[in-house]
């Protein structure tokens, strides 16, 4: 197998396409009708995209279901909202160096944890290091005391949960319920400007093809067909001599640290980040965006997550009822009817249409 | 591990265990249930005053009134109080034309027979006097009243209160205390005398000494500041009494708040094992996830709110009719996930945990939409409400008691039709083995759908009990989803005893680190816990033994 099949082909000329479009669209002399926020809406699309596709890596490859990559993705949000609170300096209302929440409670001087978090080389080091540091403790000793199926789903919701619970105390340093907001600037150019919007739109775009790609080369390589042994029966691929819980804690690693940078991808876009980041709700809705688009097929998951943001967008704005109705019964429908996905709805459909044309031919 | 859990499957310890427990509990419940109506009835029955009396009191000399004071003092009833009261205040009148009595309280005359107050227009009020030493009679009376009472718990409240009183009428504390006969009385009325004694300046530093030394031995929070105010004194044999009673009335009070902490903490666990059970069931008996189950607690919370708005004058009632209303609710809801999705999905759990949370959220937005997105208010019935005073410093809510006996009569109920019926019998023969269990005639698919049936019903139930703690509202069951997992993994899967003693066990952690770290810190470091744990121990407290173990 090779990394460029023809899946791969189309998805990356199609988002290739699209990032062109959009940013063709949106330039000021062009007038062709992208305005700014529609930009941002799908530079935050693509985040929630590359969110699913890391999910789809554990969840599709390795049979691993995690209900809290919405906690490596929100760690990943902090780490660069850190950066981007540091970036505001002395622009805030109490006009200190200290970020106004620390203020606020009556913080004298930044705490260990955020020295250093102004030099954007290593803020963006975070952004890995701070997931998959978590990722890598926390897959270690629930791997390696064999915790799977539906118990390794549970406690990672109740992971997600209990950080949500954290983030909400203010003495945490982490701005409590409000989270990290008003950013203004990175790496000394306006964030609200046209110019960075589309940047940030781009470089999405660019870490979803890049990520897409890494997650291809992994199985096309020995390690993914290690992956698919262990999804289909793990005591075997363990007896067949393989090292289950290395395989399994080095995806689990990498798929959180690409949660971690579609999170930080998405702070400056949304503008702001707070707890709810973390709530169970937001990583369950990463994981049906990958049971509607189809698991096991990596860009099912990104097609998934486009059709259900842009569902949540519309609906939420016109029918702020309906949305939660439409959305419930999507979980029901995907799981009985289309245990496939849409991607693998697809793969029937067109399977069928093969098939007759070579009965006609044969016959 | 407690002996009773020590074998929950040898049938010994069921046979002797289970009936007994089931009947204390229903003869528990049902005796508690008919005091509370009992209760409720008894202020209807009217005060009448006897016919020579009432005559004392119509009388137009002054001095005949004797004689109804006389009578009144002896009686010690709530009504006589009231009428000893408006007699020394001038408040009592008769009505010439009728001949019967009224109270003035505030401004409303209240009939003597029920209390209630009456229309004063057209009656013929006519104060009824008493003369200067009737009334200073009547002022001694009163003070002392409650003090002479023939219940001894009225007279315990009442000289408890006198004890904190700066102004004490030592004499009659002295007087009072030599006629007294229960224990506990006079012991109150000695800490009075010593806190009177440390109160006074002129009390010598010998007696000084032994009242600090008396209260230090009995506890008294009431008498607290005044022991520390000796601290400072100049006499340092009085200084070290002093301190020496306050480490004293330290280290007791420490217990204190470790029972009362031990007490909340297990009404905690008791709100923790009913989410949990219903859980327990689908979880551990079909190994079904059902991310709806909190919803379920929420439906069985909406059927108070219901069944108290439908019976707007007896919420208490409503709150009893719940509990059976609750569990048809819910366990019909359930009965058509089990058939309509749930059925579909068997062998598929992560699918099952995706389905169940897309009917989550439908049933949460169709409360939102069709009741309303706010709370709900629901009443707390007057049996629920009140302490009940077990010692002298240690009071318990009953609505805290009553969910104690409320999970624990619906933890036998559980265990008992799971191993006492057919029904669960065909259950347990279906977690075993389902194919065995099918091929010696089971109906396994009837089997799970009862048995969902059954896991709902009892999510209802809990939902009951928890509208007496918590809002009533749409999030009410996503609140406590991630809870009541972590209950059911941390006791055990398939294993209900497990559940009640995971749930006890952590509602106990959960209280006992809150009082170290607080609310929050507590629930979030019990999470990280129960993960580690999970983590170590992967199938929890109580592990199920045999092939039925292995997922």
């Amino acid at each position: 197998m090779a990394v460029f099949d023809r899946s791969t082909r189309i998805f990356l000329l199609a988002t290739a396409l699209f990032a062109l479009a959009v940013s063709l669209g949106s330039l000021p002399q062009g007038d062709l009708g992208v305005s700014r926020y529609a930009v941002t809406i799908f530079g935050k699309y693509l985040c929630f995209a590359l969110l699913a596709l890391s999910i789809d890596l554990v969840w599709g490859y390795m049979g691993v279901l995690s209900l809290g990559h919405g906690a490596f993705f929100a760690l990943g949000a902090y780490a660069f909202g850190m950066y981007l609170m540091r970036q505001i300096g002395s622009q805030g209302v109490y006009v200190s160096e200290l970020p106004d929440f620390m203020v606020f409670i009556g913080w004298e001087s930044f705490p260990w944890y955020w020295r250093g978090t102004g030099n954007f080389l290593y803020a963006l080091f975070l952004v890995f290091f701070a997931p998959g540091l978590l990722a890598f403790v926390f897959g270690w000793t629930a791997f390696r005391s064999r915790v799977s199926g539906v118990y390794f789903s549970i406690i990672t919701q109740a992971l997600t949960y209990a950080l949500m619970l954290a983030f909400f105390l203010n003495n945490l340093g982490f701005g409590g319920n409000n989270g990290f907001t008003d950013f203004k600037s990175i790496l000394g150019f306006d964030i609200h400007s046209e110019g960075m919007s589309l940047a940030l739109f781009l470089l999405s775009a660019l870490a979803l093809m890049g990520c897409y790609l890494l997650c291809r080369w992994i199985n096309v390589t020995r390690l993914g067909l290690a992956l698919r042994a262990i999804r289909d029966n793990e005591n075997r691929a363990r007896f067949a001599g393989y090292r289950v819980e290395r395989v399994k804690l080095f995806v689990f690693t990498l798929s959180a640290m690409m949660a971690g940078l579609a999170g930080a991808l998405y702070v400056p876009q949304a503008g702001i980040i707070n707890p709810n980041s973390f709530a169970p709700l937001f990583s369950i809705e990463m994981v049906i965006c990958v049971a509607l688009g189809g698991r096991g097929r990596l860009y099912g998951a990104v097609v998934g997550a486009f059709i259900v943001n842009y569902l949540r967008t519309l609906l939420t704005s016109f029918f702020p009822d309906a949305w939660l109705f439409v959305f419930g019964a999507l979980f029901v429908v995907v799981t009985i009817f289309l245990p496939g996905g849409l991607a693998g709805l697809a793969e029937d459909v067109s399977r069928a249409l093969w098939k007759r044309r070579e009965s006609e031919i044969s016959g | 591990m407690p002996p009773a859990v020590k074998s929950p499957s040898s049938p010994e310890t069921d046979r002797v265990f289970l009936p007994g427990a089931r009947l204390l509990a229903v003869a528990l419940s049902t005796g508690l249930m008919i005091l509370c109506l009992l209760f409720g009835t008894a202020a209807l029955w009217a005060y009448e005053l006897p016919e020579d009396v009432s005559e004392s009191l119509k009388s137009s000399k002054i001095n005949d009134r004797q004689k109804a004071v006389d009578y009144l003092k002896e009686d010690y009833s709530e009504e006589a109080g009231r009428i000893l009261e408006a007699l020394r205040d001038g408040d009592l009148f008769l009505d010439r034309a009728s001949g019967a009595f009224y109270i003035k309280e505030e401004s409303a005359y209240l009939s003597l027979t029920d209390f209630q107050p009456v229309d004063a227009a057209g009656l013929e009020l006519k104060t009824v006097g008493v003369n200067n030493r009737q009334r200073r009679d009547l002022v001694s009376i009163l003070n002392s009243r409650s003090l002479k009472h023939p219940d001894a718990r009225v007279r315990m409240a009442a000289s408890r209160s006198l004890i904190s009183e700066a102004a004490v009428d030592v004499a009659l504390v002295r007087e009072l205390k030599a006629s007294e006969s229960e224990r506990r009385v006079v012991l109150n009325y000695e800490k009075i005398l010593s806190a009177a004694a440390l109160r006074n300046p002129e009390t010598p530093p010998l007696e000084r000494i032994a009242a600090l030394n008396f209260l230090g031995q009995n506890l008294t929070p009431e008498a607290e500041e005044l022991v520390r105010a000796e601290v400072k004194s100049d006499d340092p044999e009085v200084r070290a009494a002093a301190s020496r009673a306050l480490s004293l009335m330290e280290a007791k009070s420490s217990h204190l708040r470790l029972l009362e902490t031990l007490f909340f903490g297990l009404s905690l666990g008791s709100v923790l094992v009913l989410i949990g059970l219903g859980l327990a069931i689908t979880f551990g008996v079909m190994g079904v996830i059902n991310m709806a189950h909190g919803e379920m607690v929420m439906l069985g919370a909406y059927s108070v709110w219901f069944l108290q708005r439908q019976l707007p004058g007896s919420p208490g009632l409503a709150l009893l009719l719940a509990v059976p209303f609750s569990f048809l609710l819910a366990g019909a809801v359930g009965a058509l996930i089990e058939r309509g999705v749930i059925r579909h999905l068997y062998k598929r759990p992560l699918e099952t945990l995706l389905a169940t949370f897309g009917i989550s959220l439908i049933l949460q937005q169709t409360v939102r939409t069709y009741i309303a997105s706010n709370n709900r208010p629901v009443v707390v019935p007057s049996f629920l409400s009140g302490q009940l005073q077990l010692t002298e410093h240690f009071s318990v809510t009953y609505s805290r008691l009553w969910i104690i006996v409320f999970c624990l009569a619906v933890f036998f109920l559980v265990y008992f039709v799971t191993r006492k019926t057919r029904m669960g019998l065909e259950v347990r023969a279906v977690t075993q083995n389902r194919d065995i269990a099918r091929a010696l005639g089971v109906n396994s698919s009837k089997v799970d759908c009862r048995t969902f049936i059954l896991g709902s019903g009892v999510a209802g139930m809990a939902g009951v009990a928890l509208s007496q703690l918590t809002n009533v509202g749409p999030n009410l069951g996503q609140q406590y989803i991630v809870d009541s997992f972590m209950v059911v993994v941390f006791g055990g899967v398939g294993n209900l005893w497990g559940t009640l003693i995971g749930g006890l066990i952590l509602g106990m952690a959960n209280m006992f680190l809150e009082s170290v770290s607080g609310a929050m810190m507590a629930k979030i470091l019990i999470f990280f816990g129960i993960i580690l744990f999970i983590q170590r121990h992967p199938s929890g407290l109580f592990p199920q033994k045999g092939r039925a173990g292995a997922l």
